[in-house]
C-alpha cells in the first residue's frame, strides 16, 4: 500500500493515473531519489563490517520482499521460504558451475527457475487455504531441505557447492565494496517491480483476493491463477535473494535454510508491517541489526553479574533465537501493522507539530 | 525378506505411532476448541521431559513424586500461556495467531538449551526389568509402559469428552461459542483448560519418550510429526488424531524398512510423513474424520 499516507485537506486526486503514482507526493520521490544518491557514496564512507550489514539487508529484503507478496498481499500463509531462498542460491551455483553461464544471467535465471518450483509447491494453494496452507508449506520446506541433502549433482550434499563472484563484461566485482552496488541495484529494481505490480491490474487481483476472495472471485478473478502466481512471484525474489547470497559468499553450503531462516523471513515482515513494501526493507533492517544488537550487548555486560550469572557470551545463540521470538510476540501483540505503520504515525506527528488536535 | 526386522519395525511404530497419537490429541484438542493451531506442540513435550528430568537428577525425588508434580506445572504453565500471550490474540486474524505459536516455540526451544544445554541427557531408569518376552519376541519394558500409557490417557481423554461435564462444555464451546456462552458456559476458562490439558497430555508423552530414548532437544520434532497425523485423522476430530496417528507411526516404520531393505535412500523415514502429508491435502484435506464443511477454493 505504496500510496497510503495522510494527505493534506485541499489535496484532492482527480484522475486514476494520479492516484496510483508510486510517490505520493513530489518531495517523497525526490527524497528516494537523494536517499539511493547518498547510499551510493556509503562502500566509501562505511567500514567493512557495517558494509557487510547492509549487503545482508540488501539480499535478505529481496527475499522478505517476495513472502511479503504471498503474505501481505495475496494474505497466503508461507512457512517455507527460506528452502525456496536456499533453492535459488543452489540453483545459480549449479548454473555457473555446470553450464558456464556468466553470473551476470545466473541470478535472474535461478530466479525464474525458483519460481517454478514455488508454482508447483503453489499448487496446494489453488485449493487450500488458511492454516492448511500453513501447513503444506511446512511440509514443502522439509521436503526440499531433504532434497538439498539428497541431491549431490545439484547442490554438492555435504561438501558445501562454490559459488563464482560476480562478474560484468570481463570485469569481476569481487570484495563488499564492488558487490555492494550490485545488490543495491538489486533491491532498486526488485522494490520497484513490486511497486508497480501492486498498482497494477495483477496487484489489485492480489490484494482483492486478500481482502475478500468470494467477491473477488464473483468479480471474475481467477482464484486459482492468482493464488498460484502469488506463490510463483514468491519464490521468484526469494530465487533472486538466494542467489545474490550465494554470490556474496561464494560458497553454498546446506545449512542456514531451514524452518528457523523461514521464521526470521516472517518476522522480517511482520516486523516490518504486512502489505507494506517499504516497510519490508525496514523490517529486514531490523531483523538483520537484533542478533548484531545481542551481540554488542553480551559485549557490553561482559564480566558484569548478569554476565556471570546468565552466562551470556556462551549461551549467545539461544539469546538471538530467545531475541527473535520474543520480538515477534511483542510485535504481534502491541504493534500488528509494524514498523511501517508507527514510521507514517511519526510523520503524522510532526506534519501537524505542535497543533496535533 | 527380513521378517523379523519387519516386525520388530511395526511394533515400534505402533509404539511410536501411539505416542504421535496422544500428541497429535493434544493438538487437536486445542484446536477445535480455540481455533489455534499450536505450532509451540513439540515445545510442551519438551518443557515436559525437561521439568521431570530436572527433578529426578537434581532433587533426587523419586519417580512416582517427581511425576505428579511436572504434571501439575505443565497445567498451571498451559493456563498462563493461554492466559498470557494467546488470550490477547482472540480475533485477530489466523496469520497472527500462527505466527505467534510459532514465536512461542522458537523461545522455548531457546530457552530450553539455554537452560538444559543442548546435549542429550540420559533418564534415570524407571524400571528394574530391561526387556520382556511377548511372543518370542523382546520387547523392552519401556515400550510396553509407553503403549500402556497412551492407551490410558486416549481412554482418559475419551471419558473425559463423553462423560464429563466440564468435556461437555468444552464439545458446546467447540461446536459455537456464542451459544456456549449464552448457556453459562465460561468460554474464556474452557480455553485456559484447552491448553492446560494439553500441555499437560504432551508433557506425559514427552516424559515416556524421554525414559525410552532420554532428553534432548530433538525431542520437539514430534511437534512437527503431529501435523500429518493430525491432517490424515482431521484436524478437528479427537479420534482421527489417535488413528492418524498410529498410522503415520505404521508409515514412518514402513518406509524406514523400505529403506534398509531396497531402496538405499537413507533417511527415507523422517521425510515420508511430510510426502504422505501433501498427498492427504492434495486428496482428502479434511482427513479421515474430519468435518468437511472446510471450504474447498
Amino acid at each position: 500500500m505504496a500510496t497510503q499516507t495522510l494527505i493534506p485537506a485541499g489535496d484532492f486526486r482527480t484522475t486514476y493515473a494520479a492516484d496510483t503514482t508510486v510517490f505520493p507526493t513530489r518531495t517523497s520521490r525526490n527524497a528516494m531519489i537523494v536517499g539511493i544518491i547518498l547510499i551510493c557514496f556509503a562502500p566509501h564512507v562505511l567500514n567493512e563490517y557495517t558494509l557487510s550489514l547492509l549487503i545482508q539487508i540488501g539480499i535478505f529484503g529481496i527475499a522478505a520482499l517476495g513472502l511479503n507478496i504471498v503474505v501481505g498481499f495475496t494474505g497466503q500463509i508461507s512457512i517455507g521460504h527460506a528452502a525456496f531462498f536456499g533453492f535459488g542460491a543452489f540453483t545459480s551455483a549449479y548454473l555457473s558451475n555446470r553450464f558456464g553461464i556468466p553470473v551476470f544471467f545466473c541470478i535472474p535465471l535461478a530466479g525464474v527457475v525458483t519460481a517454478a518450483v514455488g508454482l508447483i509447491f503453489g499448487l496446494p494453494a489453488a485449493r487450500l487455504k488458511g492454516l492448511y496452507l500453513a501447513i503444506a508449506t511446512l511440509a514443502a520446506q522439509y521436503i526440499l531441505l531433504d532434497f538439498f541433502a539428497r541431491a549431490e549433482w545439484f547442490t554438492g550434499g555435504s561438501v558445501p557447492a562454490s559459488a563464482e563472484p560476480f562478474s560484468i563484461f570481463g570485469y569481476s566485482l569481487r570484495g563488499d565494496k564492488k558487490y555492494f552496488y550490485v545488490v543495491l541495484a538489486y533491491v532498486i529494481v526488485c522494490y520497484l517491480l513490486v511497486t508497480n505490480l501492486i498498482r497494477s491490474r495483477d496487484g489489485r487481483a492480489l490484494v482483492a483476493v486478500r481482502d475478500h476472495y468470494l467477491s473477488a472471485e464473483i468479480m471474475g478473478i481467477n482464484l486459482t491463477k492468482y493464488r498460484t502466481l502469488s506463490f510463483g512471484l514468491a519464490a521468484f525474489f526469494a530465487g533472486v535473494g538466494g542467489a545474490l547470497y550465494a554470490h556474496y559468499n561464494q560458497v553454498v553450503s546446506n545449512e542456514g535454510f531451514g524452518i528457523d531462516r523461514s521464521i526470521i523471513f516472517l518476522a522480517m515482515i511482520i516486523i516490518g508491517g504486512i502489505g507494506s513494501v517499504m516497510g519490508t526493507l525496514m523490517g529486514t533492517a531490523f531483523m538483520v541489526l537484533l542478533p548484531e544488537s545481542m551481540e554488542w550487548l553480551s559485549v557490553a555486560l561482559r564480566d558484569s553479574p548478569i554476565d556471570q550469572f546468565l552466562g551470556l557470551k556462551n549461551n549467545i545463540a539461544f539469546l538471538r533465537e530467545m531475541a527473535i521470538g520474543i520480538i515477534i510476540i511483542i510485535f504481534l501483540v502491541f504493534e500488528p501493522d509494524g514498523l511501517a505503520h508507527r514510521w507514517r504515525r511519526i510523520k503524522a506527528y510532526w506534519k501537524l507539530y505542535p497543533f496535533s488536535h | 525378506m527380513n521378517t523379523q526386522l519387519l516386525i520388530q519395525l511395526l511394533v515400534n511404530g505402533l509404539v511410536v505411532g501411539t505416542l504421535y497419537g496422544v500428541v497429535a490429541m493434544s493438538f487437536v484438542l486445542i484446536y477445535k476448541a480455540t481455533q489455534v493451531v499450536n505450532f509451540a506442540q513439540g515445545e510442551l513435550l519438551l518443557i515436559g521431559a525437561w521439568v521431570c528430568w530436572w527433578l529426578l537428577t537434581k532433587y533426587q525425588v523419586p519417580f512416582y513424586l517427581g511425576m505428579p508434580i511436572t504434571l501439575v506445572f505443565m497445567f498451571l504453565f498451559g493456563i498462563a500461556i493461554q492466559v498470557v500471550i494467546l488470550r490477547p490474540m482472540v480475533g485477530e486474524p489466523i496469520i497472527s495467531v500462527i505466527m505467534v505459536t510459532i514465536a512461542l516455540s522458537t523461545v522455548f526451544s531457546a530457552l530450553m538449551k539455554w537452560i538444559f544445554g543442548v546435549n542429550l541427557q540420559p533418564f534415570p531408569r524407571v524400571f528394574t526389568t530391561q526387556n520382556v518376552n511377548i511372543l518370542g519376541l523382546q520387547v523392552q519394558t519401556v515400550y510396553l509402559m509407553s503403549l500402556a500409557v497412551s492407551l490410558a490417557m486416549m481412554v482418559g481423554m475419551a471419558w473425559f469428552f463423553r462423560l464429563s461435564k466440564y468435556g461437555l462444555a468444552m464439545r458446546a464451546t467447540a461446536f459455537n461459542q456464542q451459544v456456549a456462552q449464552s448457556l453459562g458456559i465460561s468460554v474464556k476458562s474452557v480455553f485456559a483448560m484447552a491448553w492446560a490439558i494439553s500441555a499437560t497430555v504432551s508433557a506425559v508423552a514427552g516424559v515416556v519418550v524421554a525414559v525410552v530414548n532420554g532428553v534432548s532437544a530433538g525431542l520437539s520434532a514430534y511437534g512437527v510429526k503431529v501435523f500429518p497425523a493430525a491432517i490424515l485423522g482431521g484436524l478437528d476430530s479427537v479420534g482421527g488424531a489417535v488413528l492418524g496417528g498410529i498410522i503415520i507411526g505404521l508409515l514412518e516404520n514402513f518406509a524406514h524398512f523400505l529403506d534398509s531393505e531396497y531402496l538405499h535412500w537413507g533417511n527415507l523415514y523422517e521425510i515420508a510423513p511430510f510426502y504422505a502429508l501433501i498427498i492427504i491435502l492434495m486428496i482428502k484435506p479434511y482427513g479421515l474424520f474430519g468435518t468437511k464443511d472446510i471450504e474447498r477454493v
